[in-house]
């Protein structure tokens, strides 16, 4: 039993199940040589040509450029750059649309060649002399990608730390039509052996096995004379049969060795690259020119000349087309790639990319769309075809039932997409079409899956962070609450204060063991909504009073202010018609503080108003009256001052819902507390209305009574010395604030409504 | 100006349904030349009525089914299924009866589970099926072959007795089928299971004179016109090979075994083969490709079990010829072969269900 | 006295026969009820609390109490299929509100923003970046599209917009692929 290298040396060559014999019509464009085309008027280059991500830009709108200049640099490994393949001016970077099936735009640098063609200096490297590293950076900064027609980043793949068997190079081209590889192998085999070569020094593989189909005779010769007395390496032709350029069926004939499912060549040894890439190395390395144009076949019979030519990279269809004889029927196709597994564009200013392989413009007797779609008579034509040996037909009921765990099941995954059993369908159903659309949508769901699972990890941490704060805020305020005890009991002047806590304190705990009562909550909604059209009815009034609005920004003077102010403008007009007119009135002038405040002012004003705003809807008065605060703060400590005006405003806002006069007289209160004494008032206030509102809810009446009483035993000493308040009481006004907010929140959890 | 968007591939194999249904159709031609021959003009008649049945049946449903009938109809699957339940019946058979079969065919057995490529049975041997346990009697009067029939009969008289059970000379279907002797002659499987059944061995039995050469008068004939027909299609690769010889194998397997273990009581492997329908079943029957398994390994045991069941239900069971009920059974486990025999994918190392 | 027999007989089998199923049930337990995990994985984990309960996993424990499979409008009929397949019930059409034909995502004008963190308390997922009175942002990537902090901002700054289209995520619709009619 001979080994494999040994069987391979042998001159062996395997099979692989199914495979189509399309007519290759090959012929008409592989005895031209590549013709060289004019420099077309315009370039469009797409940023990102391979599969990964586009480099950063270098350029900008309106830069001269030279031939081979860099326009992208790659920032990370999965990018390569692209490059401009000719000298000129940089028009523009914007949207164009892609050379991809989906028509998408794509940004897209926009070049006009200046005709002069000047090249950039370029320094050719010697690769017996240089390092891996160095050659890997050329090929990564030459922008070389699979030019097969993935256009996977050739520097990833072949910057390899496992040990490599074989390097295969893939030279099949089994799509009908395209002879571009073949022209190339026929016009530049010693370059293509020349990349092959410093392939070879990255890999150090034991053999490079060229394969190539045995309709190439005249390509095949030219590789084996370019090869010379090498050894280990060896061309095999492989019987012409579609798709055996396909990379997994090549493996299969040249080594009879199969790539695991959803792993990779390199997993068993093998690295495969196309000839052209091969090409583009060698031009890259020894030349330093980067991939700048590529070999492309234009075929089809509505040309009037079908050959290979050498396009720039950019180079619009059009262009292309017009260039070989163009003559357009009326429902005329045009195909980037071969007949079975290129795509059909809508706009032929789409360019030339590094993947572009063969433009076709067939006339319908040519290649004849297909017919309808009939039934699938389950002939199993499919799966003969098949060279993955998948079930076709199976696989396209799991398609249109969106089955997606059968679909897996049946490996739907492991389909290349090749189209030879579309190919071979006698009720001509698009096989592929249906898998391509299946698969988008299971990656689709898998993204879904996992965009899920993280939002549940979000939600569960926020949840839990939440939860601690909650605790948090909870114990800091015991803490507090038990050293203002200490605190006022010590001083013995605000027994009033202290009273209105306990007092507070207690109706929590009475309130704490009751339950709702589910007919006030009713009742309380009626009126509610009662207001609520009240209100509707004086929109007009309200829409007379915006003007007022309007005029405040205009002391603001940075951009900044006068965006607050116009948000600001329109959160008031947004809830216009709920909103009251006074309380627009009323609150404008407090943006009109004079001093370096103004701005911080009106940032507190501008969250007082939008509470304001909701608070509205509930209660008028409750905005009327404490506005007036707000324009009576003229200095430095305005801006606190508002602040806590704020604060009051947005309890208050919630307050006011269940009882309006509560608010109405807390809310000064709050607004400038002048001494120590004040600044412990405001706190019980604090802790009161969040009370209230709850409160307030069970039992309107008493509340309202008690909570007034609280508000005007704390109201005396804030009339006595007003606009004196120190920094930290403002301070001490927000940490109160904050306690009756948890408070408030922890009663809402505890008592959900 | 502008331009079409299509799918790829853009290019696609020249072998339509319908182009495949033809080819169909005109491989059966033989046979059914060399049936007509041996068997009477009737068969062309059953023909006609079975096609023309079949068309208005299909037209009707798909109008009803709210499809497209021109473009349906146009697939010609409803034609090779008259024209396969045609060539089974008795070439002499009564008009009603081929109707009846031809209506159920394409009604119940094709349209009713969802139309071309739904249908879990074979529409035609379905069909077959209903008239041989319905109507056991008139299924089973074939004539013999034209050199043994008493009376020659005429085109014209394959139309009187198709549609009044008597040819224009007055002789009814029983009365044709009678030898010199008035004994009514049945089909050389009939007659060799009627005997065995009565003690006489296959050697003693095979004298008498429906049996011709090796394998029946006409019959072996009509089996070598098929064999043709069935060439022709897997040359034209609208068959694979795959079906037809695993039953024609399994077939001449089991009964190579029997008939060696007891020649006597079972007849030649050759005889097997070329007998009844066994032709027309491995090329034109079991190949139908919407009942048959569709995965290669699948293929072969599909084959094999219909080979089989032919040859047990023939020598054990109760009728004479056993294809229809061996591909209705065989139809009926193709689910499950399908499930159990699906192929290795690349790159993949189990097969098959996981 | 036959008929006692009988009786007798009859007592003794369902006696064993008790026994056996009772040990049955407690040999082969089922560990906890793992239903609720299985209907939390099915849905889309928006956490929108458009069903009316306070996030996914309270709605599945609702479901796995009885409550209808088909109040998830972010999860859509694959949602409510799925789930009727689970709870073995047939699959209803989606409860009142429309799904949203296309994936959407919050989008700050940010411009507009007042800095008032009052979508950031409202997103169920942290997906809205900013602190009091800085602008603030959405993370696509990790929006939902739940349509949460829409109703809170008191500016209305914050669109829900269509998610680019983008070629990663193109599902082959080439009908949606616009006809460029050229002069020739």
């Amino acid at each position: 039993m001979p080994t494999l290298f040994q069987q391979i040396q042998a001159g062996k060559v395997w099979d692989f199940h199914g495979g189509i014999h399309p007519p290759s019509r090959k012929e008409r464009t592989n005895q031209k040589p590549v013709a060289l085309l004019d420099i077309p008027d315009r370039l469009y280059i797409p940023l990102r040509q391979h599969i990964g991500v586009a480099g950063k830009v270098l350029v900008k709108v309106g830069d001269r450029v030279l031939k081979g200049q860099a326009l992208t640099q790659a920032e990370n490994a999965m990018a390569v750059p692209v490059h401009a393949p000719t000298s000129g001016m940089v028009l523009a970077i914007d949207l164009h649309t892609s050379t991809h099936p989906s028509s998408l735009a794509e940004p897209t640098l926009v070049l006009a060649p200046d005709g002069m063609d000047e090249w950039r200096p370029r320094k050719p490297l010697d690769p017996e002399q240089v390092d891996v590293y160095t050659l890997l950076e050329r090929i990564q900064e030459s922008g070389i990608s699979g030019m097969g027609g993935a256009g996977f980043p050739t520097h990833i793949k072949v910057n390899v730390k496992q040990p490599v068997d074989y390097l295969i190079i893939n030279a099949v081209e089994c799509e009908p039509y395209i002879t571009a590889d073949d022209m190339l192998m026929q016009e530049r085999a010693s370059d293509i052996i020349a990349g092959i070569e410093i392939l070879v020094k990255l890999l150090s593989p034991k053999a490079v096995l060229i394969g190539i189909e045995d309709d190439k005779p005249i390509a095949a010769a030219s590789l084996k004379a370019a090869i010379g007395q090498k050894d280990n390496y060896f061309v095999r032709e492989v019987p012409t049969k579609y798709p055996s350029g396909g990379e997994k069926q090549l493996i299969q004939l040249l080594t009879n060795k199969e790539v695991p499912a959803g792993r990779r060549p390199l997993d068993i040894g093998i690295v495969m690259q196309n000839v052209g890439t091969a090409f583009a190395i060698a031009q890259a390395v020894l030349d330093d020119i980067p991939l700048i144009h590529r070999v492309v076949t234009v075929a089809g019979e509505t040309l009037a000349q079908q050959q290979n030519v050498l396009a720039l990279i950019g180079t619009p269809i059009s262009d292309l087309l017009n260039a070989c004889g163009f003559q357009a029927e009326p429902q005329q196709r045009i195909i980037i790639g071969g007949p079975m597994m290129g795509f059909a564009i809508a706009d032929w200013s789409v360019p030339v990319v590094k993947t572009t392989n063969c433009v076709l413009a067939p006339t319908e007797n040519e290649l004849g769309a297909a017919s309808d779609e009939m039934d699938c008579i389950r002939c199993g034509a499919c799966a003969d075809a098949c060279p993955a040996s998948l079930l076709p037909q199976q696989l396209l009921w799991y398609s249109k039932a969106k089955d997606q765990d059968k679909l897996a099941e049946y490996n739907l995954s492991d389909c290349i997409e090749c189209g030879a059993c579309a190919y071979v369908c006698p009720s001509e159903i698009p096989l592929v079409h249906y898998y391509r659309v299946a698969k988008a949508d299971i990656r689709e769901t898998q993204r879904e899956a996992l965009k899920a699972e993280q939002a549940k990890a979000r939600f569960d941490a926020r949840t839990e962070r939440l939860e601690r704060e909650k605790q948090e805020r909870l114990e800091r305020n015991q803490q507090l609450a038990a050293q203002r005890v200490a605190q006022q009991q010590a001083s013995g002047q605000a027994t009033q204060s202290a009273a209105a806590v306990q007092q507070a304190l207690e109706r929590t705990q009475q309130q704490s063991g009751q339950s709702l009562d589910k007919e006030q909550i009713i009742a309380e909604r009626e009126r509610k909504k009662a207001e609520a059209l009240a209100y509707q009815q004086q929109k007009q009034q309200a829409q007379i009073a915006t003007p007022a609005e309007d005029q405040a920004p205009g002391t603001a003077e940075d951009p900044r202010k006068a965006a607050i102010a116009a948000a600001l403008a329109r959160a008031k007009a947004k809830k216009q018609a709920e909103a009251q007119p006074e309380a627009v009135e009323q609150t404008a002038p407090a943006e009109i503080a004079p001093d370096m405040d103004a701005k911080k002012a009106a940032v507190a004003a501008a969250i007082a108003r939008a509470k304001a705003k909701k608070q509205a809807e509930a209660q008028p008065e409750a905005v009327e009256q404490p506005t007036p605060a707000d324009t009576a703060v003229p200095e430095v400590d305005a801006k606190k001052a508002a602040v806590a005006a704020a604060i009051a405003r947005a309890k208050a806002k919630k307050l006011a819902e269940a009882q309006p006069e509560a608010v109405e007289q807390s809310v000064p209160a709050e607004i400038a507390p002048p001494e120590v004494d004040a600044k412990k008032a405001a706190v019980a206030a604090a802790i009161a209305r969040a009370k209230a509102k709850k409160l307030a809810e069970q039992a309107e009446a008493p509340l309202q009574t008690e909570a007034k009483a609280t508000t005007e035993r704390a109201l005396p000493p804030e009339r006595q010395e007003p606009a004196t308040t120190p920094e930290q009481d403002a301070k001490k006004a927000a940490i109160a604030a904050a306690i009756a907010r948890a408070k408030a929140k922890k009663q809402q959890n505890s008592e959900p409504l | 100006m502008s331009f079409k968007i299509a799918s790829s591939p853009h290019q696609h194999i020249q072998k339509t349904t319908a182009q495949l249904m033809k080819l169909v159709a005109l491989a059966a031609v033989p046979g059914i030349a060399v049936q007509a021959y041996f068997f009477g003009y009737g068969v062309l008649i059953q023909l006609l009525l079975a096609i023309i049945t079949a068309l208005l049946c299909e037209a009707a449903v798909l109008a009803l089914r709210g499809k497209k009938v021109k473009a349906k109809l146009l697939d010609h699957s409803a034609l090779v299924t008259a024209l396969l339940l045609a060539v089974a019946i008795p070439s002499y058979a009564p008009w009603w009866l081929v109707v009846i079969g031809t209506a159920f065919a394409i009604i119940v057995v094709k349209q009713l589970y969802g139309g071309l490529g739904n249908n879990l049975f074979n529409p035609a041997m379905a069909a077959y099926v209903l008239l041989l346990v319905s109507f056991p009697l008139p299924m089973t009067s074939w004539l013999p072959a034209a050199p043994l029939q008493q009376q020659s009969l005429s085109p014209a008289d394959a139309v009187c007795t198709i549609f009044t059970n008597f040819s224009c000379s007055g002789y009814s279907i029983s009365q044709l089928r009678q030898d010199a002797d008035g004994i009514s002659m049945a089909t050389p499987l009939d007659t060799l299971k009627t005997d065995l059944s009565q003690g006489y061995t296959t050697e003693e039995s095979m004298k008498k004179p429906v049996f011709g050469w090796l394998s029946g008068e006409g019959w072996f004939w009509v089996n070598l016109a098929y064999l043709l027909g069935g060439l022709f299609l897997l040359q034209q690769k609208v068959i694979q090979w795959r079906i037809p010889v695993a039953v024609l194998g399994s077939l001449f397997g089991f009964s190579l075994i029997a008939w060696l273990l007891s020649p006597d009581t079972n007849a030649s492997p050759l005889f097997q083969l070329f007998s009844g329908a066994t032709m027309l079943a491995a090329f034109f029957i079991a190949t139908d490709p919407v009942s048959a398994s569709t995965t290669e390994k699948g293929r072969l045991i599909f084959g094999a079990l219909i080979g089989g069941l032919a040859f047990v239900i023939r020598s054990y069971g109760g009728y004479p010829d056993a294809f229809a009920f061996a591909v209705m059974l065989a139809n009926m486990t193709v689910p499950l072969i399908d499930y159990y025999t699906q192929p290795r994918t690349y790159g993949h190392k189990s097969k098959g269900a996981r | 006295m036959s008929i006692i027999t009988a009786l007798w007989a009859l007592g003794i089998l369902a006696l064993i026969f008790g026994a056996a199923l009772g040990y049955a049930a407690i040999r082969f337990k089922v560990d906890a009820d793992p239903l609720v995990e299985q209907i939390d994985e099915i849905l889309p984990q928006t956490q929108c609390g458009q069903c009316g309960y306070p996030g996914c996993r309270p709605y599945a424990e609702a479901i796995a109490n009885g409550d209808d499979i088909n109040k998830c409008p972010p999860g859509g009929d694959t949602t409510i299929k799925k789930l009727a397949d689970l709870m073995g019930v047939e699959a209803k059409p989606l409860d009142a509100a429309q799904t949203p034909a296309v994936k959407r995502v919050a989008y700050i004008r940010e411009d507009e923003c007042i800095g008032c963190t009052k979508c950031i308390q409202a997103c169920p997922v942290d997906a809205i970046v900013g602190a009091s009175k800085q602008m603030h942002t959405v993370i696509v990537d990790e929006c939902t599209g739940c349509d949460l902090c829409v109703e809170p901002c008191p500016v209305d700054c914050i669109d829900m917009v269509p998610l680019a289209s983008s070629i990663e995520r193109w599902k082959w619709d080439l009908n949606a692929i616009p006809v460029k009619v050229l002069e020739s």
